[in-house]
């Protein structure tokens, strides 16, 4: 089983991007990284030119890495950009679109969570051009995981995302840009003072979503490593870990152990602010918490 | 301004009355779906078995009306045939076209029925001319529907990059979310437009009444709560009040309808081949209504573009059955987003 590391979907600086890319290259746990920016065209700390060059320096590290397309793809900038990452980065391209799967025109490409595989002749269609792995829609339970994964067509690997707060929907409006009173034409860039995007609570305080932009993510971190060792029998070839601000680097190790069949029993408290939910993988809500809470900790 | 033709107007039918609503005031086309969870508004009493879409295909036809048919969930694994024996009915029917947003589906489409109109639902998630194409190319797409993301210009530059005819959305209820890539209903309740067919769906829906405040929940979660004056609406999970930053309001958006009756020539200008109307778990009295007013506006348009204004009477008659008080133009216009 190979450890990914997901795209980075929050607004960070430059400096705060490359240092902590930099440290991912010398994670020897860390086997597939995907880069680019999949969220928003207007956050530019990286431009394009800066993600080829960070996506050749991981190629150099000995990562395998694929450049992941922005999942909402609205104006003839965001196709450029798109068509220009897959042209020079020489770089896999995780598509999030039909759009996106277009350009690769028959390229390899990896099936990212927002295109929609919900069944085994999806799957197969997709296969027919270029398809090299698939990542299940976030809110697929297991269930539905198996199945497709033992149905698969020869030659593609399963990807199941397990760790992060999860991107659940994208709109053309950006919600933070709203909170400030701002239009998302003159943003001012408020995504830079949210590294983990901004909570949005139920009037009676409970935390249920996050704002990042235009994208709406879960509050709470999904956490599916007490299901490892399951996904090790079923065959999974990778588990996908979403980049954070804080802790990387014991998430990585905890699941690194994990794949390698060690127990491990991480103090993970302060890994997850608004704490952490395993729902959908037991085909219910995404919020719930299906296994004792403990779990979170390991197996 | 030129027009070579004016957009068709596409009605929803979640019942026979509905259906007849529509055609009977002035739909080009009625879009409808079965009983079950094959298509994106599975709600309880809604929608149509084999008989009411025999009778309901019988009657749009004598008046020289299309009927489309919503085949747009994603089949569900270990059960595509129920999917593929809907897409065989719609086929066996005789329907003008069926809505698909599956690949697979699309896929089987395709090849199982060559003559089938195939039009690419807004589930179907394609905001691009790349996207677009892509289905018409592999799977014979004629009509694509464009999610509620696009500006009128970006809308323009789909249309002025792809054979497909482009239907975009006019009237009713808003999705802030770009349709097909969402999962905040299933985050709540484990049940999605995606998966069920049904967004907030009702059973998770609960109705707190308390003195002077009435609570609204999905799942459990508090999606908004009134004061004794105001009225509760249905606790759809993206337009309800939460707190973000210490401040609560709308956060995502409002209870709102689209409206796109004073953008109609340019929506016509720049070549949208259809306009669609939402809201199949409507009543027959809202289908006739906005048919009605829209068909009025649309046959204004066509007669003199150059002077077209939308009437305060039309933008009345919308108001009376707009979702919320108020209307807008969401996506289309970039201070919306």
């Amino acid at each position: 089983m190979k450890l990914a590391l997901g795209p980075l979907l929050y607004f960070w600086p430059k400096q705060d991007v490359l240092e902590f890319y930099a440290q991912m290259a010398q994670s020897d746990a860390i086997d597939i990284i995907y880069v680019g920016e999949v969220v928003c065209s207007r956050r530019q700390q990286l431009r394009v030119v800066d993600w080829i060059g960070l996506a050749r320096d991981l190629v150099d590290a000995g990562k395998e890495v694929v450049v992941s397309a922005q999942a909402l793809l609205e104006s003839e900038g965001d196709l450029k950009a798109l068509r220009r990452l897959m042209d020079e980065a020489g770089c896999t391209i995780e598509a999030n679109d039909l759009g996106a799967v277009n350009i690769a025109g028959g390229r390899p490409f990896v099936a990212g969570p927002h295109l929609n595989i919900y069944n085994a002749a999806t799957l197969e269609t997709f296969a027919r051009y270029g398809l090299q792995r698939w990542v299940p829609p976030l809110e697929a339970d297991r269930k539905l995981i198996e199945t497709l994964h033992a149905s698969r067509p020869a030659g593609i690997e399963t990807e199941v995302f397990v760790y992060g707060k999860l991107p659940l929907a994208f709109s053309a409006r950006c919600f933070t840009a709203r909170h400030y009173g701002l239009n998302k034409d003159d943003c001012q860039f408020k995504c830079l003072d949210h590294p983990e995007g901004m909570t949005l609570k139920t009037r009676e305080g409970q935390s249920f979503l996050a704002i990042n932009g235009i994208q709406t993510m879960s509050a709470q971190t999904y956490n599916l490593l007490a299901e490892v060792p399951e996904m090790l029998k079923m065959g999974i070839d990778s588990v996908r870990l979403s980049p954070q601000p804080q802790h990387m680097p014991e998430i990585i190790a905890t699941f690194d152990a994990a794949r390698h069949g060690e127990r491990v029993q991480p103090d993970n408290n302060a890994w997850a602010s608004e704490g952490m939910v395993d729902g959908y993988w037991f085909g219910k809500a995404g919020i719930s918490v299906q296994h004792q809470a403990a779990s979170f900790k390991g197996v | 301004m030129l027009h070579e033709k004016s957009p068709e107007l596409v009605c929803p039918a979640g019942s026979l009355a509905a259906l007849r609503a529509a055609v009977d005031n002035g739909a080009d086309a009625v879009y409808f779906g079965y009983k079950n969870d094959t298509n994106a508004r599975n709600f309880a009493g809604l929608n149509f078995d084999h008989k009411a879409m025999v009778e309901g295909i019988r009657y749009a036809h004598t008046h020289g009306k299309q009927v489309l048919m919503a085949i747009n969930t994603f089949p569900q694994p270990g059960r595509e045939a129920d999917w593929r024996r809907a897409v065989d009915g719609a086929a066996d029917l005789g329907v003008d076209a069926v809505i698909l947003a599956d690949i697979g589906l699309l896929d089987y489409a395709r090849k199982r029925h060559p003559d089938l109109r195939l039009h690419l639902s807004v589930q179907g998630s394609a905001t691009s001319y790349e996207a677009v194409n892509f289905a018409h190319r592999e799977f014979g797409v004629r009509r694509a529907v464009l999610p509620r993301v696009l500006t009128l210009a970006q809308v323009e530059l789909v249309i002025r990059n792809t054979p497909v005819e482009i239907e975009v959305f006019g009237f009713g209820s808003l999705c802030v979310m770009n349709e097909g890539r969402c999962w905040l209903s299933s985050y709540a309740t484990g049940e999605s437009p995606n998966t069920v067919g049904a967004c907030s769906p009702a059973k998770y829906v609960k109705w707190e009444k308390s003195p002077g405040q009435m609570s609204t929940r999905l799942n459990g979660i508090l999606i908004d709560r009134y004061g004794d004056g105001e009225a509760a609406g249905y606790p759809t999970l993206c337009k309800g009040r939460f707190e973000v930053g210490g401040e609560i309001y709308y956060a995502m958006e409002e209870p709102t309808s689209l409206n796109v009756l004073e953008i109609l020539p340019e929506i016509a200008r720049i070549g949208v081949s259809a306009i669609k109307v939402e809201g199949r778990q409507r009543s027959p009295t809202y289908v006739a209504q906005v048919t009605r007013t829209l068909r009025a506006a649309l046959d204004e348009l066509s007669r003199d573009a150059d002077h077209f204004k939308a009437r305060p009477a039309w933008q009345a008659e919308l108001g009376k059955v707009s979702e919320g008080v108020q209307a807008t133009l969401g996506a289309y216009n970039r201070p919306w987003r």
